[in-house]
C-alpha cells in the first residue's frame, strides 16, 4: 500500500487526496460529493455507457464521464457547473423519451434512480413528440422479470451475469434505439444469485416477481439486518410493511458480501411472518398446559430445571446473546448443550471473493459452537433418563421425539410448539429472530449485529429478555436491561470476545479472535 | 484511377494503377509490377528505420482522422515483451467510400506487402485485415491472395527467407458500420460485440487481446511499399508547395448525382472545383451541383461556394467547413430535397448506433423521427431548435464519433437549407415531391 501515490485536486472546490488509479466519480464520493450516474456500479467493472456521470474538468477539451476517468495531480472538477448540468440534463431527456413514465405501476417507483435525477436535474417536460418504442415484457426465468419499456441499457446486469455471476446469461441484443436485453438461447437466471440483478436495475426494467405488486417503496420501514439463512452472514436489509417483513435486500459491506446477497437467502423471509406462532406464555395446570401469566410460567419452568441436570437443545438461528444465556443455564445445572443445522448445496458467487450460499443453512452456527453447544444430527440422544430438556427453539422431528420424551420434564422457549412431546412443564413464548436485536457469528468468526425490523406477536418476549428472567428465577445473578448488556457480559466471560461491544462492532461487523487488534487499529 | 472508366490525365496514378488489370490480382502478375521489392527490403531494414522514412514522408491516416502514421507506429514500444498486432482496417463502412474495396479487389498482394512492412515496423508477428461482411469479392480475393502468398513463402514462419515471422489473417466482420471504429473493431476481432471501447487506454498500449495494437487503413498500409521503394521526398512532393502538412495521392470515391461517378487517385491538393467539374464530368444535363458531402457521410455538408473554393486536403477542406473524411465524396445535385437527403442519413445512423451511449442510441433515432416527420409535411418551426440541441447533446459526450457523425449533416443542413427545411414545414409538404408528381 505504501508504493500507492496520493494524488490532490480538487472537486467542487473541495480538496480531495485519493490513491492514484481512483476514479473522479469514487474520489468525489469520498468528500460528500454525489456524481448521477446510471451504468457506474462499485461491484461491476466501469461500462462508461450512460452518459451521465460527465463532468467538467478545467483545461480537458471535452467533458469526462467521472465513473471511466482517472484522477489527476491538480485537477479541478465541476460537477454541477452549467456545461455538466446541462450535458446531464440532456442524457436524462434521452433517457425518457423511450421510458413510459408509468411510475404509478412500477414497483421501482420511490427507489428509482431515474425518477430522483429526473426531479434533480431534469427537464419538466419533455420535447419528444414521436412514438414510443415497445417491447412486452418478459420472464427472465427465476425470480426475475424484464420489463424492456423501461430500460435504459445501463447492462449493470449484463455485466453482473458476465463477471461476477460469471454465467453469461444475459446480453444487448439489436442495436440503435431498437435495443434491448436480451437472453442467451435456452438460458434463464436461474444462477443462485441471478436475483441480484433485480436491485442493481437503476429502473423499474427487471423485477423481483416475488415482491411485484406488493408494496410500495415509501411505504416501507427498513432495518439493518443479516440474512439468517447461511453461515455466509451477508449483511441485509429487512424490509417491513405493517409489521410484515416483505422483502430481504442485500446490504453493502465489502468484508462478506459485497453488495450481493443470493436467492435463497433474499426469498427465504416468510418465515419471519409465520402464523402458527406460540404468543402467550403456558404453564403445566392439572395435568395440562394452560395458558399463563409470564410469572407463573417463568415459575413452572425453573420450578421444572431446578436441582435437575438440563440438556438445552438450541437453534442455531438464536443469537450470541441468547446462547450466551443458555450456556449459563447448561454450566448452572451441569448439562449439556446440542444443535442440529440444516443443509444444503453450497453455491459460491465466483466474482466476488470468499462469498457463496453456505452448505449449512443456519445463521449462528460458528457462535453456537463458540459458546460450547456440540454440532450434531442426533442432539436429543444426550439425554439421559430423568434430564430436564429445555428446547430453544430447535426443531423437533419425529425421528427426535423417542429421544427428547425420555427428559423428565421439558421447557419449550421458542418461537413455536413442536409437536409430540409429552411432559412439557412450561412454555415460553419469544420473538423471532426478526423481532429481536442481537448478533450472529459468521462461518469466518465474524460478529455482526442485527436490529429489530418489526414487533413481536402477542405476549412473546425477546428470547436473551426470557432467559435472563429464567436465570434470576433461579437465583443466578442477571441485570440485563438491553441487548447490548447480554453482549457486554459475553465479551468479558468469552476470550474471543474480548475487547468487542456493540459500539465497536456497529453495523458491518467486526471478526472475532484478533478483535483486539482490529480495535485498536481502527482510528 | 478511374475503373471503371479510362484514367483522367490529371489523374496521379499510384495506388490506382493497376485497377482493372486482372493480371495484377494474382502473385505472378503482381511479382511483375514490382511486387514484394518494397517488403525485401523493409525486412533488410531495422523497424526504427521504417517508421523514420514513413514519418518523414508525411504519410497520414487515409481512414478519415488523418494520423500521422509514422509517429501512430512510434508509439509502439520496441522490446515491452508483450506481442503487438497490426490491424488493417478494411471494414471500410462510411457510406460513400469505397477506394479500399477497389484496393483490395484488384491489387490483394499490395495490401499484403503494406500490411507486412507495418507489422515489422512496429514489432508485430500478426497482422488481422479486418474486412467487413458485405465485402464478399474483396474477402475472396483477399484470401486467395494470402493463401498464394503464405504458400511462396513471402508471409509466414520465414517471411521471404529472413528468418523473421510475419503472419497476416483475414477476419471477416458481420457488417455493422460501428465495427470501423477501431476499438469497436478490434472488440468484434476477438469475437464480442463489435462495441466501441472506452479510450484511454489507447490502443497502442492495450489494444486487441489486451495487447499493443497499431490500426490502419487500408489505403495508408498499400501506400507503405510505395514510400519505401521511392523514397519520402518522392511522396512529399505530391502536396500543394503551401501546406507540407497533407502529402501523397488520395484515392476519392465519388458518387450520386455526377456524370463519372467512380474511383479517382489525385495529389493532395488538387483543385475540388477542375475535380467535380473536369475529372468528374460535372454535374447530370441539365442539372446543377447543389451539396457535396466530401469526406464520407460524417463529415458536414458543404455547399457549392464551399466546395468550389477548397483544396483537397485535409487542411483545405477544414478551411472550406468541411473534412477531407474517408474521401467519400457524395455529390447531390438541385433536383433533390436536402431534408430528404438528411434524413435518410440520419436513419442510416440510427440504425447503426451500438446503443451503449445514452445520446447515440436515443438522439440518432429521435433526430431521425424528426426529420421524417418534417419531410413527411409534418414538421414545426420548434423542430429546428430541438434538432440543434439535440444535435449538441450528441456532440462530444459519447465514447466514439459515431453521434456526432449523426448530428453535423442535421446541423450543417439546417445552417446552409434552412429555407428547404422552412419550405416543408409552410407548405405542410414536401416541394420536390410534388414537383415529381405534377
Amino acid at each position: 500500500m505504501a508504493d500507492v501515490k496520493t494524488i490532490n485536486l480538487t472537486i467542487e472546490g473541495r480538496p480531495v487526496a485519493v490513491a492514484e488509479g481512483t476514479s473522479l466519480l469514487e474520489a468525489a464520493r469520498t468528500v460528500g460529493v454525489l456524481i448521477p450516474h446510471y451504468c457506474y456500479h462499485p461491484g461491476l467493472p466501469v461500462a462508461g455507457v450512460c452518459r451521465m456521470c460527465l463532468v467538467e474538468v478545467e483545461k480537458a477539451p471535452k467533458l469526462a464521464p467521472a465513473c471511466a476517468t482517472s484522477v489527476a495531480e491538480g485537477q479541478v472538477v465541476h460537477v454541477h457547473s452549467e456545461p455538466a448540468r446541462e450535458a446531464r440534463k440532456g442524457v436524462l431527456e434521452m433517457l425518457l423519451i423511450n421510458h413510459p413514465l408509468d411510475c404509478p405501476i412500477c414497483d421501482q417507483a420511490g427507489e428509482c434512480e431515474l425518477q430522483d435525477y429526473t426531479f434533480q436535474e431534469g427537464r419538466k417536460d419533455s420535447r419528444y413528440k414521436e412514438p414510443k418504442r415497445f417491447n412486452p415484457v418478459e420472464d427472465f426465468g427465476g425470480d426475475v422479470m424484464y420489463v424492456p419499456n423501461r430500460c435504459i441499457l445501463c447492462t449493470r446486469c449484463v455485466r453482473f451475469m458476465d463477471d461476477v455471476a460469471q454465467d453469461p446469461v444475459l446480453n444487448v441484443s439489436e442495436r440503435g434505439d431498437r435495443a434491448y436485453i436480451g437472453k442467451f438461447e435456452e438460458k434463464d437466471l436461474t444462477h443462485p444469485w441471478a436475483g441480484n440483478v433485480v436491485e442493481l436495475c437503476p429502473v423499474g426494467a427487471l423485477l423481483s416477481k416475488d415482491f411485484l405488486n406488493k408494496a410500495r417503496a415509501w411505504e416501507l420501514d427498513r432495518t439493518a439486518s443479516i440474512c439468517p439463512n447461511c453461515t455466509q452472514g451477508c449483511n441485509a436489509i429487512i424490509e417491513t410493511r405493517d409489521n410484515v417483513v416483505v422483502r430481504m435486500r442485500p446490504r453493502a459491506n465489502a468484508d462478506v458480501n459485497e453488495y450481493f446477497l443470493c436467492d435463497a437467502g433474499r426469498l427465504d423471509y416468510r418465515w419471519m411472518n409465520g402464523q402458527n406462532r406460540l404468543d402467550l406464555p403456558k404453564a403445566r395446570q392439572g395435568g395440562a398446559l394452560a395458558d399463563a401469566d409470564w410469572d407463573v410460567a417463568l415459575g413452572a419452568a425453573a420450578a421444572a430445571i431446578r436441582g435437575k441436570r438440563t440438556v438445552v437443545v438450541a437453534s442455531p438461528m438464536l443469537s450470541n446473546e441468547t446462547l450466551h444465556l443458555l450456556a449459563r443455564l447448561i454450566k448452572a445445572t451441569g448439562g449439556a448443550g446440542a444443535f442440529r443445522v440444516a443443509t444444503g448445496p453450497e453455491a459460491p458467487l465466483p466474482g466476488v471473493k470468499d462469498l457463496a450460499l453456505r452448505a449449512e443453512r443456519a445463521a449462528n452456527v460458528a457462535g453456537a459452537e463458540l459458546m460450547g453447544f456440540t454440532k450434531t444430527d442426533t442432539p436429543f440422544s444426550g439425554l439421559v433418563d430423568g434430564d430436564v430438556l429445555v428446547i430453544a427453539d430447535h426443531t423437533v422431528t419425529d425421528a427426535d421425539l423417542a429421544a427428547a420424551n425420555r427428559a423428565g420434564a421439558v421447557v419449550v422457549i421458542g418461537t413455536t410448539m413442536p409437536a409430540g412431546l409429552s411432559r412439557v412443564e412450561a412454555v415460553l413464548p419469544i420473538t423471532n429472530f426478526s423481532e429481536e436485536e442481537g448478533t450472529f457469528t459468521n462461518l469466518r468468526g465474524r460478529v455482526q449485529r442485527f436490529l429489530q425490523a418489526k414487533a413481536a406477536p402477542g405476549l412473546a418476549r425477546p428470547s436473551w429478555f426470557v432467559l435472563s428472567d429464567l436465570l434470576a428465577s433461579l437465583g443466578q445473578a442477571t441485570d440485563y436491561f438491553v441487548p447490548s448488556d447480554v453482549f457486554t457480559a459475553l465479551a468479558s466471560s468469552h476470550a474471543e470476545f474480548a475487547g468487542l461491544s456493540y459500539d465497536t462492532i456497529g453495523l458491518r461487523g467486526l471478526p472475532v479472535l484478533g478483535a483486539a487488534q482490529a480495535a485498536g487499529a481502527a482510528p | 484511377m478511374g475503373y471503371p472508366h479510362a484514367p483522367h490525365a490529371r489523374e496521379t496514378l499510384v495506388l490506382s494503377k493497376y485497377f482493372g488489370d486482372r493480371e495484377a490480382i494474382g502473385l505472378d502478375g503482381w511479382r511483375k509490377r514490382g511486387g514484394y521489392v518494397a517488403l525485401e527490403k523493409a525486412l533488410g531494414m531495422t523497424p526504427a528505420d521504417i517508421v523514420a522514412i514513413v514519418k518523414d514522408s508525411g504519410l497520414r491516416g487515409r481512414g478519415g482522422a488523418g494520423f500521422p502514421t509514422g509517429l501512430k507506429w512510434s508509439f509502439m514500444k520496441p522490446g515491452d515483451g508483450k506481442p503487438h498486432y497490426l490491424c488493417c482496417n478494411a471494414d471500410e463502412s462510411e457510406p460513400g467510400t469505397f477506394k479500399d474495396r477497389e484496393i483490395m479487389r484488384w491489387t490483394p498482394h499490395a495490401l499484403i506487402e503494406g500490411c507486412a512492412i507495418g507489422a515489422y515496423a512496429i514489432g508485430a508477428e500478426t497482422a488481422y485485415i479486418y474486412i467487413r461482411g458485405e465485402f464478399t469479392e474483396p474477402l475472396a480475393r483477399m484470401e486467395a491472395a494470402v493463401r498464394e502468398a503464405r504458400a511462396a513463402g513471402i508471409i509466414g514462419p520465414n517471411a521471404m527467407g529472413t528468418g523473421k515471422r510475419v503472419d497476416v489473417w483475414v477476419h471477416k466482420g458481420a457488417g455493422a458500420y460501428i465495427c470501423g471504429e477501431e476499438t469497436a473493431m478490434m472488440n468484434s476481432l476477438e469475437g464480442r460485440r463489435g462495441n466501441p471501447r472506452i479510450k484511454p487506454p489507447f490502443p497502442a498500449v492495450a489494444g486487441v487481446f489486451g495487447q499493443p495494437t497499431t490500426i490502419n487503413n487500408v489505403e495508408t498500409l498499400a501506400a507503405v511499399p510505395h514510400i519505401l521503394n521511392n523514397g519520402a521526398e518522392w511522396y512529399k512532393k505530391f502536396s500543394r508547395p503551401d501546406n507540407p502538412k497533407s502529402t501523397g495521392t488520395k484515392l476519392w470515391s465519388v458518387c450520386g448525382n455526377v456524370a463519372r461517378p467512380g474511383n479517382y487517385e489525385v495529389v493532395m491538393g488538387f483543385p475540388f472545383k477542375d475535380f467535380l467539374y473536369d475529372l468528374c464530368g460535372g454535374p447530370l444535363p441539365g442539372r446543377k451541383f447543389k451539396a457535396v458531402i466530401p469526406g464520407g457521410s460524417s463529415v458536414p455538408i458543404m455547399n457549392m461556394e464551399e466546395a468550389e473554393a477548397a483544396l483537397m486536403d485535409y487542411e483545405g477542406m477544414v478551411a472550406k467547413g468541411s473534412m477531407l473524411g474517408s474521401a467519400g465524396c457524395i455529390v447531390i445535385d438541385d433536383a433533390q430535397c436536402m431534408v430528404k437527403q438528411i434524413a435518410r442519413l440520419a436513419r442510416f445512423y440510427a440504425h447503426e448506433s451500438c446503443a451503449q451511449c445514452t445520446q447515440c442510441r436515443e438522439g440518432t433515432a429521435w433526430t431521425t423521427k424528426i426529420m421524417e416527420r418534417i419531410e413527411a409535411g409534418q414538421g414545426t418551426v420548434a423542430d429546428f431548435d430541438t434538432l440543434l440541441e439535440i444535435g449538441d447533446n450528441m456532440t462530444g459526450k459519447t465514447i466514439c464519433v459515431l453521434s456526432d457523425s449523426c448530428a453535423v449533416p442535421v446541423v450543417s443542413g439546417i445552417q446552409k437549407w434552412r429555407h428547404e427545411f422552412e419550405a416543408h414545414i409552410t407548405g405542410k409538404r414536401c416541394p420536390f415531391r410534388t414537383a415529381a408528381a405534377a
